[in-house]
Order: structure tokens, then sequence, then C-alpha cells
């Protein structure tokens, strides 16, 4: 009896074989994903004639997404992929080829002026505060001072006693250079400031703190925080595109030399009314039409 | 018998092969953050990394200090809210509740650790902030806030291996303390207690060991401010958070810095391992 037993078990673990390779073919797969997940990011290049690759800031990407999303469906052959990786990424990623077009949320510095550009759009930064907050206005000065540290309480700017909440984006964010460049020149925003990583987390902290003061996309404004007006002049459309709204940062596509083939016409279509319009819609500042004749 | 002989080598092998991808990701994730974090420390000084105050990477100085502190501040203070919980738990599970009774409370307990982070960040933000924030004053985002969320995220891990440690104290040693006449609690206190002292220690840091490597529900309730907290009602970063936040945009010396936060986390992490290990190993000579 324990000898059949035995034997039935040597032949179960004989039927193992299958079993041995299939742990290898596990393993074999297990390495191929592996190394698939990281060296995909470098495979892709876009390099082929109907492929676009649109990079860089993340400001710009979702709007950017949704304009390529309108592309394709009018052109079914391409494929536009629009990548993040910020306005510096984006920059860089055209110089070197890796991007037929690359998007910035600033200006560019004097060391990336080769570089060819075309506006697509404004986005304003608008200050925000709690709604409950009685405050309508401030000079950017005081904006500057309360960002600084030297400001702390709402005191001297709309009575109440009570210590100043500065909420802002971290290090390295589109948003947060905007800020800094437009805003805060060379002081440093204070250390004591909460950081958040996206635009939609300060809204957020915002909207509940009654103390709290914060920096969002214009665009992303909603009633549940206040925008404050600069200098008298409230963030709206007209404000801005007269620069009477002095936080205003431009949308930019980047190409290395004059757009030419599949990359000058999604710029075209960006600029084109209906996208404008879109851009519009989405709570930035369309272009006006003359800029884009200048291609 | 040398087929099936053959058929084991060949197992042997493949499971050899699994196990041997396995470490070796380990050990290649370990030379990259070396190999990306270490330069930029060599060009800016140990010092500047270790002592520095100011984190403003794109005027190129990376002191981390405050998050080194921020990180310790906060692991400190989730040790003080979960482990008395913790063990009180377990002391409560192992010899006082029914039986019946810590049957259905010991899964439920595991099953905290089931909660993804980012739940525990969102109800702290949601209700556990606005509370701090309106009955003690402050952004409510803060050292208090993060110790809070973090000592309940610590206490499965804290209560079951604390509830194995007591367990595995003989009975006997119990019904020597009760026939010598000491009470259950007295008996708890100085009898079982010391016995299963270092299972419960191993326990406290592996706890500790989860909330120093806790990210997304630091990020969402700790207010992320890189400075040095002057009170436990004011905003922190832990070193997690730095490069969390952060990933997103960094390029360059920036992304260099994270890296190099990820270093002295893993340096932090291997010291609490390395701890672990050891008091655990001395349980087992007993």
């Amino acid at each position: 009896m324990e000898t059949m037993e035995a034997k039935r078990r040597r032949e179960t673990m004989s039927a193992g074989w299958p079993s041995a390779s299939a742990t290898r073919m596990t393993a074999t797969l297990l390495f191929i994903l592996l190394s698939v997940i990281i060296f995909f990011p470098s495979c892709r290049q876009g390099r082929s004639g109907h492929n676009l690759v649109v990079a860089g800031s993340t400001s710009v990407q979702p709007f950017a997404d949704k304009w390529a999303e309108v592309f394709m469906e009018k052109r079914p052959d391409m494929i536009v992929d629009v990548q993040g990786g910020g306005s510096s990424a984006g920059i860089q990623a055209v110089k070197t080829g890796a991007a037929h077009i690359g998007m910035s949320s600033r200006e560019l510095k004097e060391d990336e002026m080769d570089l060819f550009q075309i506006e697509v759009a404004h986005d304003g930064l608008a200050i925000i505060v709690h709604p409950d907050n009685p405050l309508d206005n401030l000079t950017i000065d005081q904006v500057k001072s309360i960002f600084v540290g030297e400001i702390t309480t709402w005191e001297t700017l709309n009575g109440q006693k009570k210590p100043i909440t500065v909420v802002v984006r971290e290090e390295g964010s589109g948003t947060r250079g905007a800020f800094q460049e437009l805003v805060m020149g060379k002081s440093r925003i204070t250390k004591k400031a909460i950081v958040q990583d996206s635009n939609g987390t300060v809204r957020e902290i915002v909207s509940r703190d009654p103390q709290a003061i914060g920096f969002i996309s214009l665009g992303l404004v909603n009633d549940r925080v206040k925008a404050l007006a600069l200098n008298g002049v409230a963030p709206c459309e007209e404000a801005i595109l007269k620069k009477e709204y002095k936080l205003v940062r431009p949308f930019l596509f980047l190409t290395k030399e004059a757009p030419t083939g599949l990359a000058k016409e999604f710029i075209d279509f960006v600029l084109s009314p209906e996208i404008q319009e879109l851009v519009h819609k989405e709570g930035l500042i369309p272009v006006k039409k003359e800029q884009g004749s200048k291609l | 018998m040398t087929k099936l002989d053959r058929n084991d080598r060949l197992v042997r092998l493949g499971l050899l092969m699994i196990a041997l991808s396995a470490i070796s990701v380990l050990a290649i994730i370990t030379i990259f953050i070396f190999e990306q974090g270490t330069p930029i420390m060599f060009k800016y000084g140990f010092r500047s990394f270790f002592l520095g105050r100011d984190w403003y990477p794109s005027e190129k100085s990376f002191g981390l200090l405050p998050m080194i502190v921020g990180s310790l501040m906060v692991t400190f203070g989730a040790l003080i809210i979960g482990v008395p919980l913790g063990l009180a738990s377990a002391i409560f599970l192992t010899e006082f509740s029914h039986r019946r009774l810590s049957r259905i409370l010991k899964p439920v307990i595991e099953l905290l650790a089931g909660i993804p982070s980012v739940v525990y960040g969102f109800i702290g933000l949601m209700f556990l902030v606005p509370f701090i924030r309106e009955r003690f004053g402050g952004p409510g985002l803060s050292v208090l806030a993060a110790s809070i969320i973090l000592g309940i995220m610590i206490l499965p891990t804290v209560i079951s291996i604390s509830i194995d440690a007591i367990r595995a104290v003989p009975d006997s040693y119990r019904e020597g303390s009760i026939a010598l006449g000491a009470t259950r609690w007295q008996t708890v206190r100085l009898v079982v207690l010391p016995a299963a002292r270092s299972g419960i220690i191993a326990g406290i840091i592996l706890g500790m060991g989860r909330a120093i490597g806790e990210t997304m529900a630091v990020i969402m309730v700790a207010g992320n401010a890189a400075d040095i907290p002057g009170s436990i009602l004011a905003p922190v970063r832990t070193l997690t958070s730095n490069i969390a936040l952060e990933m997103a945009y960094a390029s360059g010396e920036h992304r260099e810095a994270l890296f190099a936060t990820g270093v002295i986390l893993f340096i932090i992490i291997m010291i609490l391992n390395t701890m672990a290990n050891v008091t655990s190993a001395r349980q087992k000579k007993k």
C-alpha cells in the first residue's frame, strides 16, 4: 500500500515537469514585463511620420490633451501624443528632438531664445481667499509682503486679528514659477507657507480655511473661493487683454525651426477660431487672431 | 529516480532565478538611488544637506534638515499616539477579553491595515484638519494631524505583533504569578510584559518604519511647509513628502537633490530595520 502511495506521489511529482517550465516561463515573462516598464519611456521617441509628440508644461498639458483629441477626430490618420514633464523639460525635449512641439507656460529665458515660439493662449494667475474674507483688493506689493512673510496677520488688511495661512505650490511647478516671476521677483516665498502639489488642492484648502490666501490658475477659480482684484483691477478677461491685470503668463508652443508639416498643421489648428473658442470656454484667454497669422 | 532528481533540480533552478531576480531588482534600486543621489551631496557637501535649513532647490539651496526633523517629529508623534493604544488593545485582547470577542476583534483590527493610505489622508483632511484648526488654532494642517493619522495607521502592526509576542509567553509564567498571589493586572505588568518585551519592541520598530515611510496620507494632512515646525500646530514636511511633492516637475540638480533625499531616507530606514532585526534576534536567543 505504502509503495503504491509513494509511486503515485512520484508520478504527480514528475508531472511537475511542465510546472517547472511554467515557473521559468513566469520568470521570463516577469523579466520581460520589468524591462518593458523600465525601458519603455526611453523608447517612446515618436519619430514616425504620422506621429506628433507634444511635451512640456503640465499647466498646458490638460488643455493640449483636449485640443489633440479634437484634432485627431478630424484627422484619424494622425496620432498626437501629449506628454507632461514641465516647461523646462518641454524646452529641452524640443532642443534634443525628443518632441516635435514643446509646451511652456513661462516666457523663454535668454539662452532658450533660439527656439521658434508661438503663443497659443494666455493664462492668468488669481490670488484667492476664502469667500467669507471681507477683503476684495490688494496691491501687488501687499501680496508680495504676505508671501515673503512680512505681513503675517490680516489685521492691517481687513481688520481681523488672525494669522494668515499662506498656501503655495511646490518648487518646480509652472504656477509657482509664474507667481515667483510675476509677483515675488528675487524675493523668496516664506518657508512657513503650506505647500500643495496641485491647483486643485490649493483651491480646496483656501475654500475651507477662512484665514488662507493662495494662488491658482485663473481658469480654475470657482465660486468656492474669491479671486482678489490687484491694484484695483479685477481679474476679468477684458483687463487681461488690455494688459491691466498684471498676473498673466503665456502658454507657448515651441519648435526648433519654423513649424512645417504635421507640427504646422496642429499649431494652425490650435490657433483656429474653433479651438480658440474652446480655449475661451476652458477659462483661458484666447490669443488675438493676428498673432496666429504671423506664421 | 534520476528523472525525478532532474525535475527537482529544474524546479529549484526556476525558483532560484525568480528569487534572484527579486533580489537583483532590490539591488538595482539601491544602486540607482545612490548613483543618482550621492554626486550632488559630494558637490555641495554633506553638511549642507544634513544641516542646511533652507530648501530652495531653484536657488541651489538644498538643506534637508527641516525634512529630517519633520520625519522624526511626525514618526515620534505617531508612536506617542499609536503605541499606548496598540499595546493596550493587545493586552486586552490576549489577557482580558473573552476568547470569542478577541476572535472577532482581531480580524477587524487587521482590516485597518488594508485601508489604502489615501483614504486615511482624505478622512484626516476632511474631519481632523478642520477640527484642529477650529479647536486649537493654526492652519490645521500640522504635525499633530499627521501624528494622529499615522498613529492610527501603525495600530494594526503594533497590535498584531504585540499579540503574537504576548501569546508566546508560556502559560506557566502566568500560573506561577497568580499562584504567588498576584492579581491579573500585576501578572500582566510584572511578568507577561517583561517576558514579551523584545517582541513588543520589534512591533513598535516595524510600526515606526511604516510611519516614516508613509507618504500619501502625510502629504494630505501635514501642510508640507519646508520649515522646522515651531509647535505641533505648525505645518511640517517629511522626507517622503519632499520627494513625492516635487518629483513631477523636478529636473537637473533639483531632481538629484530629491534622490539625495531618498538616500537619507534609505539610511534612516536601514538603521530602523537593523534595530528591529537585532531585537528580534535577541528574543530568539532567550
